[in-house]
């Protein structure tokens, strides 16, 4: 029930929804440093869209991510979130408005998991009422037991406990956007998969603009709506989703960062349910079966396991939805169907030139 | 061996070979009969001034090092200098302390001397203590504090000082402790508290039980200070004890 | 600040009072306290360090190891003392005895410490080559654990050369406390002189053994800055009590 009131509906801050944020040839220079960390990067990105700053190390990415709250100080350029700048606010009250979620988690130790995700809203002198209320409603969303989790300490978590506190804590005063620094990063491979899953749930729900910085291209491809890949120097190297910049690598250094396996990459991104599969005719194709929700990859993978073999499509009710076969997913690949599928925001590759200011001058 | 004795004058509170009572004439280890006639005239007053020293060297000192601690905190200079200093005032013996503050004006044998010496012992414990343990709030939390939007005072107040505590306390313990011994020696500038009936005791015929009584009373009283700051620590920082269930 | 003159007069004269009879000279008794804590702290050295480092190699004791330094810490030496003189008597033995009790626990403590802490990677590398346990400790513990165990000897002989003056107080005669627990025949100003080369002999002794720790401190760990373990017995963060 708590959950029915939706995060947006009572937020305090200025920004009732998320808000659409832009970077506006964003400049970094660190004093005694003769090169700037960022030369000049401008994105956009839209309200209740994940945009995720990938990248090798010494490209800038967490710079950029944290000039935005402005934990590091703008040398140039500007930065709108919602059309303002945040150089109108004072940084404590703009971090306040600004959710914020690190790799070790930055968790409180002295602080029990309800006093830590209270921090924000107590910072902001919300009602302890309705601070509690909130507690309850967050947890409740990262799917944890108030009474088990809530007074504990996080030195009594596990890790992946920890990154769901931490999300929650970030989301506590229903900020417009949230800040994530490769918050997945320090946790086991199985489990990091778990809370991309959670989080990709997640926001679903909350619809957040988000800025998620990782040095897994994997990651990015799975968590963005948008990818900015950033090479060394902090110059962009290419912005776009993830379909776009699997089919289309703009350059060289993309397509090295994006791997040789791009296209099996790009199998991953659609499900069966994307693509058009062979009706089954009365002959039944035999017993193997695969779900109507695996990733075109999963299917492959499953298909050539099996010797090539047909599968039996199965949707969640276990009723049939149709037959994959290795000719089919040859040919899907072969005409660029998956591309137009797999993700509805592409634009056919290609055929549109990127919107101007969306690459980096340098 | 001849001994010279020049302590301020004592008023014997045992009658010594001519006392009427027998274990005292023996001079036995333990005459409880003259712990219990002495017990309100001396043993008591002693300890109630040597917690009295104790508290205010220790509180005195807390406040000083504290302040030197948050400074030395943002300004990283300052932390050499006070280090250098106090960590010579907590070298010199402190026999020689007391004697080299007493000619000073405004000091003599007084319990000023006696406060000023105890509390210069508390500093470099509890500076450095308070200092590391600041430093050692590990970066991301207080990252994390100033990205959620905590000036930096809260961020001190709400964050970084409360994860100080353990190891403010574990300073606070040491320095306590040490004030406590040194306030026995600090009886010789003021002739007060449990250092008094010991120099008293070893003037007058060396009195074993005056001297076991009020030796004992000393590390009673240390040892229970000790054992109360860690009672104080364990109610102040709970999360330390946490550990993964 | 006449006093002070008076007392620089009074360490020019060597501890000699005008128209007093000949008094014992102030390098006697320096000699003498040296020669008092010296005493007291190899009997401590012999007893300590060969334990700590033992109960740190095997790993073992540790709940002893660390609480003997939390009670040492608590002792009063005065007190101490005072109760030594209430069983054995004035003396050089009661002295020497309250002195060794008092420097063992530091020492102790450290040593355990020093060695406990060794960095198990090490130990392993070590043992992975085919070292003995005797050679791991000589070759590797030991040579690791030095500044630490070294800061604990610091502790304890700074602490003994304090105390040995304190014995003056307990009526034992032969140290430079016996002047200041004397101010009928030395005056105010003998007695502060007495607390000058007091104060300098402890920073003097503190410097030397400061010194001669970076000289056994194996060059590489004065490179990798791990040497400066200065006061490691004054515990930083909080011990587990």
């Amino acid at each position: 029930m708590f959950s029915d009131h939706s995060a947006q509906e009572e937020g305090p801050s200025a920004f009732p929804q998320a808000a659409a944020l832009e970077l506006r040839n964003v400049r970094k220079q660190y004093p005694g440093q003769r090169e700037p960390a960022i030369p000049g990067l401008s994105l956009s990105v839209e309200a209740g869209e994940v945009c995720v700053l990938v990248g090798p190390s010494g490209s800038g990415k967490t710079t950029a991510m944290r000039l935005i709250n402005r934990m590091i100080p703008l040398s140039g350029g500007d930065i709108l979130l919602g059309g303002r700048s945040i150089l109108d606010h004072e940084p404590t009250e703009l971090r306040k408005q600004i959710g914020y979620v690190i790799q070790q988690t930055g968790l409180f130790p002295h602080l029990t998991v309800n006093e830590n995700i209270a921090t924000v809203p107590r910072l902001l002198g919300w009602e302890r009422r309705r601070t509690e209320d909130r507690v309850r409603e967050l947890l409740e969303l990262i799917g944890m037991d108030l009474d088990d989790i809530g007074p504990r300490y996080p030195a009594q978590l596990s890790g992946g406990q920890r990154q769901r506190v931490g999300v929650a804590r970030a989301l506590a005063a229903d900020p417009p956007l949230m800040l994530m620094d490769e918050p997945f990063g320090a946790v086991d491979p199985i489990n990091r998969a778990r809370l991309q899953d959670e989080f990709l749930r997640l926001q679903e729900r909350v619809r957040k603009t988000v800025v998620f910085v990782t040095h897994d291209i994997d990651e990015a491809i799975k968590m963005g709506d948008k990818i900015a890949i950033l090479r060394q120097g902090g110059t962009l190297a290419q912005f776009a989703s993830p379909a776009e910049i699997l089919i289309e690598p703009a350059d060289e250094f993309v397509a090295e960062f994006v791997g040789q396996d791009r296209a099996l990459k790009r199998l991953g991104l659609a499900t069966l349910a994307d693509i058009e599969l062979v009706t089954p005719n009365g002959t039944g194709p035999g017993t193997d079966r695969v779900a109507l929700s695996a990733t075109v990859r999963d299917a492959l993978s499953q298909l050539i396991a099996g010797g090539g073999a047909p599968l039996t499509v199965v949707d969640a009710d276990d009723h049939v939805a149709g037959i994959v076969t290795l000719e089919l997913l040859g040919r899907v690949l072969g005409d660029g169907a998956l591309a137009n599928g797999a993700d509805p925001q592409v634009r056919a590759a290609g055929a549109e030139p990127r919107p101007a200011g969306q690459e980096s001058p340098a | 061996m001849t001994v010279v004795f020049a302590a301020a004058p004592v008023i014997p509170n045992f009658g010594g070979g001519s006392s009427q009572f027998a274990c005292e004439r023996a001079n036995r280890l333990f005459c409880p009969n003259w712990v219990s006639r002495n017990w309100a005239t001396v043993l008591w007053p002693a300890l109630r001034q040597h917690v009295e020293l104790t508290l205010i060297a220790v509180a005195i000192g807390f406040v000083l090092s504290t302040a030197l601690a948050l400074t030395a905190y943002r300004r990283h200079w300052v932390e050499r200098p006070v280090l250098i200093i106090t960590a010579i005032l907590y070298t010199i013996p402190s026999l020689a302390l007391f004697e080299l503050l007493e000619p000073l004006p405004g000091f003599g044998l007084s319990r000023t001397t006696a406060e000023v010496a105890l509390v210069s012992y508390t500093l470099l414990i509890l500076f450095r203590n308070t200092l590391t343990g600041l430093r050692e709030v590990p970066a991301e939390v207080r990252d994390a504090a100033r990205g959620m939007g905590m000036s930096d005072r809260q961020s001190l107040l709400r964050v970084e000082l409360p994860l100080a505590l353990p190891a403010i306390i574990a300073g606070l313990r040491i320095a306590t402790v040490t004030v406590i011994s040194l306030a026995t020696v600090a009886s010789l500038i003021d002739n007060e508290g449990l250092g008094s009936p010991i120099l008293a005791a070893i003037s007058n015929e060396v009195f074993k039980t005056e001297l076991i009584v009020a030796g004992g009373m000393a590390v009673l009283l240390a040892l229970l200070a000790d054992g109360l700051l860690v009672l104080l620590q364990r109610r102040l920082t709970p999360w330390t004890r946490a550990r993964a269930v | 600040m006449n006093n002070f003159v008076e007392a620089f007069k009074f360490i020019g004269r060597n501890g000699q009072v005008p128209g007093a009879p000949p008094l014992p000279s102030l390098v006697h008794l320096t000699l003498e306290t040296l020669k008092i804590a010296g005493i007291a702290m190899a009997i401590a050295l012999v007893i300590a360090i060969p334990l700590g480092v033992w109960l740190g190699h095997i790993h073992r004791g540790s709940f002893v190891a660390i609480n003997v330094g939390n009670i040492w810490r608590a002792l009063p030496s005065l007190a101490v003392l005072a109760i030594g003189v209430a069983f054995l008597g004035i003396g050089l033995g009661n002295v020497l005895l309250a002195l060794s009790v008092l420097a063992v626990p530091p020492m102790i403590t450290n040593a355990y410490v020093a060695v406990d802490g060794v960095d198990r990677d090490f130990v392993d590398a070590a043992r992975g080559m085919g070292m003995s346990g005797w050679e791991i400790l000589r070759k590797v513990e030991l040579p690791l654990g030095i500044p630490l165990i070294f800061a604990g000897i610091r502790t304890s002989a700074l602490f003994v050369v304090s105390t040995t003056t304190i014995s003056a107080l307990t009526g034992y005669s032969g140290s430079l406390g016996d002047i200041i627990n004397n101010e009928t025949s030395y005056h105010l100003s003998g007695v502060l002189g007495a607390a000058i080369c007091i104060a300098v002999l402890a920073l003097v002794v503190e410097f030397a053994l400061a010194g001669l720790q970076r000289l056994v401190t194996p060059r590489g760990l004065k490179l990798a800055g791990r040497e400066d373990a200065t006061s490691a017995f004054v515990p930083i963060v909080g011990e587990s009590s």
